[in-house]
């Protein structure tokens, strides 16, 4: 922590201990507190004035196998499993190209993939909206050219959601993808072409074993907020197309069932943990000991 | 060097198998219009080891990635055994590669990189393990075959390399500087565990390296590379000991350069028994010489570059340290080049000194110690005369120094600079 050369004051040093103090206050206030506080409310009871009241019950979690709520997680899972994948297909070989495109060059290819960060994502997704809705960009265009009658329906379908989600998330997979195509040394890739692989050989053989923490921590950066980002649904999904992050939003603020809503989050915390240990067990079969790159 | 330089040796190792394996033949590389590889044309025998040795950017590792078949030349053609290789990929011709840097899959264990090549041959699993025990056996790692090769040594992550490569019975091996990662003493073990490996397997290697000692001992022959042409071809002996050019002459070894006046020069006689020798000439140092010696010409045969030698004439001699004598400048007996030490260094089985000549040339000479004399030793700037059996040099025209331009820098560092500098104050 304190381990860079200018700040190495020994380990007594008030500046030393004030700072890991400050670390960990930190840590404790505003993480490990909130989540167990979600933790405790998740195996309350919900009370109409109070928000929350004992009895300690398993309710919440029986309530979210109930077909109603069920069905919303499954359909939620889909679209951001579907969100998942399309990152991943286009961002794989889009991190492939531009780890291989001339180093002066990748800074700037970078840039141009961070750049749209610097607007607000609810005003690029009101942005799309605007793009999807009955009248807008693309329907004009369709019907302009002549592909279309009558306008098509993109607005508040499950498409506009998995579009706008994708959109948005799209740099969360390339990113660690970059990272790991950089570490990919050329010579691995020679000798195993030089032992007698085949180029789709070495994909399956070399390629993808060496690139699978990427491709976990990818999946991890897309998947998890892809089911938590509520305004997306929202604003182009519509009353049909929910994720997981609208039932926690609506059971604090619409339905003020507390403990339900921390039941789902705890779920989804859950969930991440899971992708971690995976991401951790595939860093650990390529030989890396550094698992700090997602964190 | 107890013989005349002059006489080319053979090894024995190329007699089993005078058959030609490799055949290189007029490669050319250019990369962006810059010739990288000119004219290179070159016969490897059955069972040969052959080192590609020359300072980095001289092109024998883009030599290596063409027979490897990672890029395809220019113009030429590769035939091993035969089979024209030329535009054949890597993973089509049956050669393989141990990798400067291993290049181990580290997703894989030992045993799991060793089988690869098999398995992608798709040979029975009963005899990939039987392969891969007895391949992990011969290189001594089969209590490592579970490990990943992030958890070993250089030295093991180096063999299992090898093991990799040669368990598919490559028709050539080859080697890219696979040493220059380990450690010196290290690297002095791996040195003899690659001959015994080669002579147990029987297969053709050709390595590459810039480190010329461990050329000259690993080697069949040599082909030295400079600004992608070989500079010579030979075995190790007949590249030390008689160099085709100063380049060649300056980076195996240490040397010392004299220039020298044509004083007579003697044509070709028959001699008792009919044949032509060669011709004599005979010479004289420029440099400040003893008067009260013996002589100061120097009686040589006459080099073949110098069939048109003139009396006149200057010409360059090359003698390692290891070939000069020092003696006692009241020594009658023997004559010499005047000089004083000024630096003496103790080696163990040599002393080495540096010499200053009175006209400020350097040279450097290394001494075997002499077991009935313990106090074998210089003062510094202790005259001394420096002297040599004639017929030890080896003689370089002048036209060869006006083609060499003075060697550039190069990743065998200071090392070579340091050997140079002294060859280049002394030839300047």
């Amino acid at each position: 922590m304190a381990g860079n050369s200018r700040f190495n004051l020994g380990s007594k040093t008030p500046f030393r201990t004030a700072t890991l103090w400050l670390i960990w206050g930190w840590l404790l206030i505003f993480t490990l507190l909130p989540n167990i506080l979600v933790i405790a409310v998740s195996f309350l009871t919900r009370d109409s004035s109070a928000f929350i009241s004992l009895p300690v019950s398993i309710d919440s979690y029986i309530r979210i196998i109930d077909p109603l709520y069920f069905e919303v997680f499954v359909h939620s899972l889909w679209m951001a499993g579907i969100t998942t994948v399309i990152c991943l297909l286009l961002g794989y070989p889009f991190a492939w190209l531009i780890s291989k495109a001339k180093v002066r060059w990748q800074p700037l290819l970078m840039m141009l993939l961070i750049l749209p960060f610097w607007t607000n994502s609810l005003v690029r997704t009101y942005a799309l909206k605007l793009l999807f809705a009955n009248n807008g960009l693309i329907n004009k265009t369709l019907l302009a050219i002549g592909v279309i009658d009558a306008p098509i329906d993109i607005l508040y379908t499950q498409g506009a959601v998995i579009a706008g989600l994708t959109y948005l998330l799209f740099p969360f997979m390339v990113l660690p993808l970059y990272a790991v195509f950089t570490d990919l040394r050329n010579d691995m890739l020679l000798a195993s072409q030089d032992l007698g692989a085949s180029k789709t050989q070495t994909f399956w053989h070399v390629v993808l074993p060496l690139t699978t923490p990427g491709i976990i921590s990818g999946v991890l950066l897309v998947l998890l907020p892809a089911m938590g980002m509520f305004y997306v649904a929202d604003i182009l999904g519509g009353s049909r197309n929910l994720l997981v992050g609208n039932i926690i939003k609506n059971q604090f603020l619409d339905a003020r069932d507390w403990p339900f809503g921390a039941a789902a989050s705890v779920l989804l915390t859950l969930a991440m943990a899971v992708l971690l240990l995976a991401y951790r067990a595939s860093s650990r079969r390529i030989g890396k000991t550094d698992f700090n790159e997602v964190a | 060097m107890n013989d005349s330089p002059t006489n080319t040796h053979r090894t024995s190792a190329t007699t089993s198998a005078d058959k030609v394996l490799l055949q290189l033949a007029g490669l050319k590389k250019v990369y962006d219009q810059t010739e990288v590889l000119t004219d290179i044309s070159l016969d490897i025998k059955h069972g040969e080891f052959l080192t590609l040795l020359g300072p980095s950017g001289c092109g024998k590792t883009t030599l290596l990635r063409l027979i490897a078949g990672f890029e395809q030349p220019t113009a030429g053609a590769i035939f091993l055994d035969g089979v024209q290789m030329a535009g054949l990929p890597a993973d089509k011709r049956p050669v393989n590669t141990v990798f400067q840097q291993y290049a181990l899959f580290p997703h894989m264990t030992v045993a799991q990189n060793v089988a690869y090549g098999l398995k992608l041959k798709k040979v029975p699993k009963a005899e990939i393990q039987t392969r891969v025990r007895e391949m992990l056996e011969m290189v001594k790692l089969e209590h490592l075959a579970n490990r990943k090769p992030q958890d070993l040594s250089g030295g093991q992550q180096q063999r299992v390399a090898i093991a990799r490569a040669v368990i598919n019975r490559p028709k050539l091996l080859l080697l890219d500087e696979p040493l220059s990662a380990l450690d010196y003493k290290l690297r002095l073990q791996m040195q003899s565990e690659l001959k015994r490996l080669q002579r147990e397997l029987g297969i053709t290697f050709v390595f590459v390296t810039h480190d010329q000692e461990e050329a000259l001992s690993m080697s069949d022959r040599i082909a030295v590379m400079k600004d992608g042409r070989f500079q010579q071809i030979g075995t190790p002996i007949e590249i030390y000991e008689t160099p085709a050019n100063l380049f060649t002459a300056k980076f195996i070894g240490e040397t010392n350069l004299f220039k020298a006046e044509v004083k007579g020069v003697y044509p070709d006689q028959p001699d008792r028994d009919g044949r032509v020798t060669n011709g004599r000439i005979e010479v004289e140092v420029c440099e400040a010489q003893a008067q009260d010696g013996p002589t100061t010409l120097r009686n040589l045969r006459r080099p073949d570059f110098a069939n048109d030698v003139q009396v006149g004439d200057i010409v360059n001699l090359l003698l390692r340290p290891e070939d000069l004598r020092i003696y006692d400048p009241n020594d009658k007996e023997h004559g010499g080049l005047l000089g004083r030490v000024i630096e003496s260094n103790y080696k163990g089985s040599t002393l080495d000194s540096i010499i200053e000549l009175a006209n400020g040339h350097i040279i450097k000479a290394s001494e075997f110690f002499d077991e009935d004399d313990p106090s074998f030793d210089y003062k510094l700037n202790e005259a001394v005369k420096v002297s040599w059996v004639d017929g030890w040099e080896w003689v370089l025209s002048e036209d060869h120094l006006a083609e060499q331009k003075a060697p550039e820098q190069n990743e065998a560092g200071q090392n070579v600079l340091a050997q140079n500098k002294i060859a280049q104050k002394d030839g300047s």
